[in-house]
């Protein structure tokens, strides 16, 4: 079973400061980490292997510095890592960057054998739209199977899949053929805290990395700042919240004064009727 | 796990990166294990790296180190509550190759640094803890990490984990330090913008500027303040001995506070902002407090060997200097191959030979002294900062009438002979 996992190194957003001019994210400000919702997937792939065998590849595109995700996901467990860097992938949006992995993984089933399954991170931290996996899979004309929160079974004699995709009021069990594509929740699997065989390994490792040139049959139009449609009309930064009011006294005069206020603004804390969804 | 290495380093700091840097090149199988994120994550200091023992493992590493600012002037600050008596050093050839010493940020430099020893081919291994020696027959033939299938075995491991090394003290090869072995320092990187450092310290773009603080700024406790400047920031920091805290009962960061707000200071950081917040201890017992530091298949380097000399706040250098000297002995060591204690044991006997072990015992009896008798910086420091307040005062007063009124209040707690008394023993512990 080969499986291949899709990564991206992203800056931490959690401590990222915005430009408050150009209300760009200044990249800067933050370390390059892993994708969250990435270390699932490589997770996931690592159970999928040692429970069915096979072999794990991991693609990432991004400049020269995302070679740590990759060796991050081999501390993992992950076997062969490619990744696509090239000025020209540069500036992409979702269907630019789909096109270019899409493209990758075509060169990695030549290469390395037939891809089983593909499994990407439910979204990234950076853009958080969720479009590249779907985007992956229909590129390649495979099913996307998108909220995975466990997989049920593969059964790799009939080359099938079940999974239980995720919906607000429970989950559903869906079947599907392989090869496809799922994009994994985060509470899939609690990642494992890496062997030191695989830190050893992921020291020694070297990705392979390819640029556009290595990649035959690309369209250059379809890549990069050019091939991305995606307008961004405005960004901006969420407004910071009014600072809050310190109550300050003796537990009578605070109990008294959040009585009071809740008595001013008993409005927020009346039912609202709630719209069926 | 089946493979085996020649060397195990423990921690990449500067002392076991020298070490694994030297052993890599020599062609040796090195792993260096780091628990920090990567390395620099952890480690602290106030920031000077002097360049002669680098340059003896990294010749002109000037040249593509991340440096701050090389340090073109050294001032030392006697402070009372409102005045300083001032001394220094600023010379210009400090500005040029091959420099005296830097500023540096430790996260920057230790993980280029460290990088350097990968280049070489050892090989990193960051986010890991080593947990234990693993002895057998009385030799030390591996570690064992916290990490799963975590064992890995060496000809040698070297500890250079630190001022706690706790593997060492494992080993049995010392105990848990006396507050009055080590100083506790706190430490802020507070950023500036460098036209601000440059106004302000008087320096060209490219020049640094260290001042050491005495007197005033750590309340009279034995230590000293620092302010260095880094390229677009400046480290403040203050170190006092940990019973010297205990017995003033001084929290230290309200010590680090304290010096901050310090009148004398305060000007030079107006309009900055708090980048990071540091704290480590520093293995200042000197000679007398250096452990045993060889054994069956292990030495000991840096701050867990306790080598850090107080008096001219070196530490880095001799860390380094130590990595380089254990590596040259396991390189001779494999030769013959023979790891026991004996034939390692002339690490130490190289160690103690070299700068590093001179240095130390020259200083051995120093700073216990001026433990043991405070008025050195409660008494002597205010005392000299009134003397030349006086002195300057233009006030109708005869100078002469001036001279006799300072002898007689510099001799007045003390008695002649009490300040001779003193003075000759400073002069015989720093001699």
């Amino acid at each position: 079973m080969h499986i291949v996992v899709c990564v991206k190194q992203v800056p931490d957003t959690k401590i990222i400061k915005m430009n408050p001019k150009t209300n760009t994210m200044d990249r800067s400000s933050a370390p390059a980490i892993m994708n969250p919702y990435d270390v699932y997937a490589v997770e996931e792939a690592v159970r999928i292997k040692e429970k069915y065998g096979g072999t794990i590849s991991v693609l990432s595109m991004g400049p020269p510095p995302a070679v740590s995700t990759l060796k991050k996901c081999v501390e993992m467990g992950a076997d062969d890592t490619y990744l696509i860097s090239d000025r020209r992938f540069a500036g992409a949006d979702t269907l630019a960057t789909s096109y270019a992995l899409a493209e990758a993984l075509k060169k990695i089933s030549s290469e390395k054998g037939e891809i089983d399954l593909v499994i990407t991170g439910k979204q990234t931290i950076d853009g958080d739209t969720g479009q590249v996996g779907p985007g992956i899979a229909r590129r390649l004309d495979i099913p996307p199977l998108t909220f995975v929160q466990k997989i049920k079974e593969i059964d790799l004699g009939n080359r099938k899949i079940s999974v239980h995709r995720k919906r607000e009021d429970g989950y559903e069990v869906v079947e599907s053929e392989l090869p496809c594509l799922l994009a994994v929740e985060s509470g899939i699997n609690e990642p494992r805290y890496a062997p030191l065989p695989n830190m050893i390994k992921a020291a020694r490792h070297e990705p392979v990395v390819w640029s556009v040139d290595d990649l035959e049959d690309i369209d250059i139009t379809k890549l990069g700042l050019k091939g991305s449609p995606t307008i961004v009309g405005k960004v901006w930064a969420p407004p910071k919240s009014e600072g809050a009011e310190m109550i300050e006294g003796s537990t009578d005069e605070v109990v008294a004064r959040i009585v009071d206020l809740v008595m001013e603004r008993k409005e927020l804390f009346q039912d609202k009727e709630v719209q069926p969804s | 796990m089946d493979e085996k290495f020649d060397v195990i380093v423990v921690g990449a700091g500067p002392a076991g990166t020298a070490c694994a840097y030297e052993l890599a090149k020599a062609g040796l199988k090195v792993i260096m294990f780091e628990r920090g994120e990567y390395p620099g994550s952890k480690n602290v200091m106030g920031g000077v790296l002097y360049r002669k023992q680098m340059e003896e493992i990294i010749p002109e590493f000037w040249k593509e180190a991340p440096l701050e600012r090389p340090v073109v002037e050294q001032r030392f600050w006697m402070m009372d509550e409102e005045s300083m008596v001032t001394m220094g050093y600023k010379g210009l050839e400090w500005a040029k190759e091959p420099y005296n010493n830097f500023t540096v940020l430790r996260a920057k430099f230790d993980q280029w640094f460290a990088q350097k020893a990968v280049e070489q081919g050892a090989l990193l291994i960051n986010e890991t803890v080593v947990e234990a020696c693993i002895v057998e027959d009385n030799r030390v033939v591996g570690v064992r990490t916290d990490r799963p299938d975590g064992d890995v075995y060496a000809d040698v491991v070297v500890l250079a984990d630190g001022v706690n090394s706790l593997l060492a003290k494992q080993l049995g090869f010392h105990k848990e330090w006396r507050p009055d072995e080590v100083a506790l320092a706190v430490m802020e990187v507070l950023k500036l913008p460098s036209e601000k450092i440059e106004d302000r310290f008087n320096l060209e773009p490219d020049q640094g500027c260290t001042i050491e603080m005495f007197g005033d700024v750590t309340k009279g406790i034995l230590g000293t303040a620092f302010l260095y400047t880094n390229k677009e920031s400046v480290n403040i920091g203050v170190g006092t001995t940990l019973s010297g805290l205990m017995k003033a009962k001084i929290r230290p960061y309200d010590l680090l506070e304290y010096v901050k707000n310090h009148p004398m200071v305060k000007p030079l950081l107006e309009g900055n902002e708090s980048q990071e917040y540091a704290a480590h201890l520093i293995p200042e017992g000197g000679y007398n407090s250096i452990p045993k530091i060889v054994g069956n298949g292990v030495v000991v380097v840096g701050d867990a060997a306790h080598l850090v000399n107080a008096i001219h706040r070196e530490g880095s250098n001799m860390a380094m200097a130590s990595g380089r000297m254990a590596a040259e002995t396991i390189i001779t060591a494999r030769e013959v191959n023979d790891f026991s204690e004996n034939m390692l044991d002339s690490y130490r006997v190289r160690l103690m030979d070299s700068f590093v072990g001179q240095d130390l015992k020259k200083y051995k009896d120093t700073t216990h002294t001026f433990e043991h008798h405070p008025q050195y910086f409660k008494e002597y420091i205010p005392m000299l900062n009134r003397a030349a307040g006086q002195m300057f005062t233009v006030d109708g007063t005869p100078k002469k009438q001036k001279q006799k009124e300072i002898l007689r209040s510099m001799t007045e707690n003390r008695g002649k002979l009490g300040v001779l008394q003193d003075l000759y023993r400073a002069w015989k512990v720093m001699k």
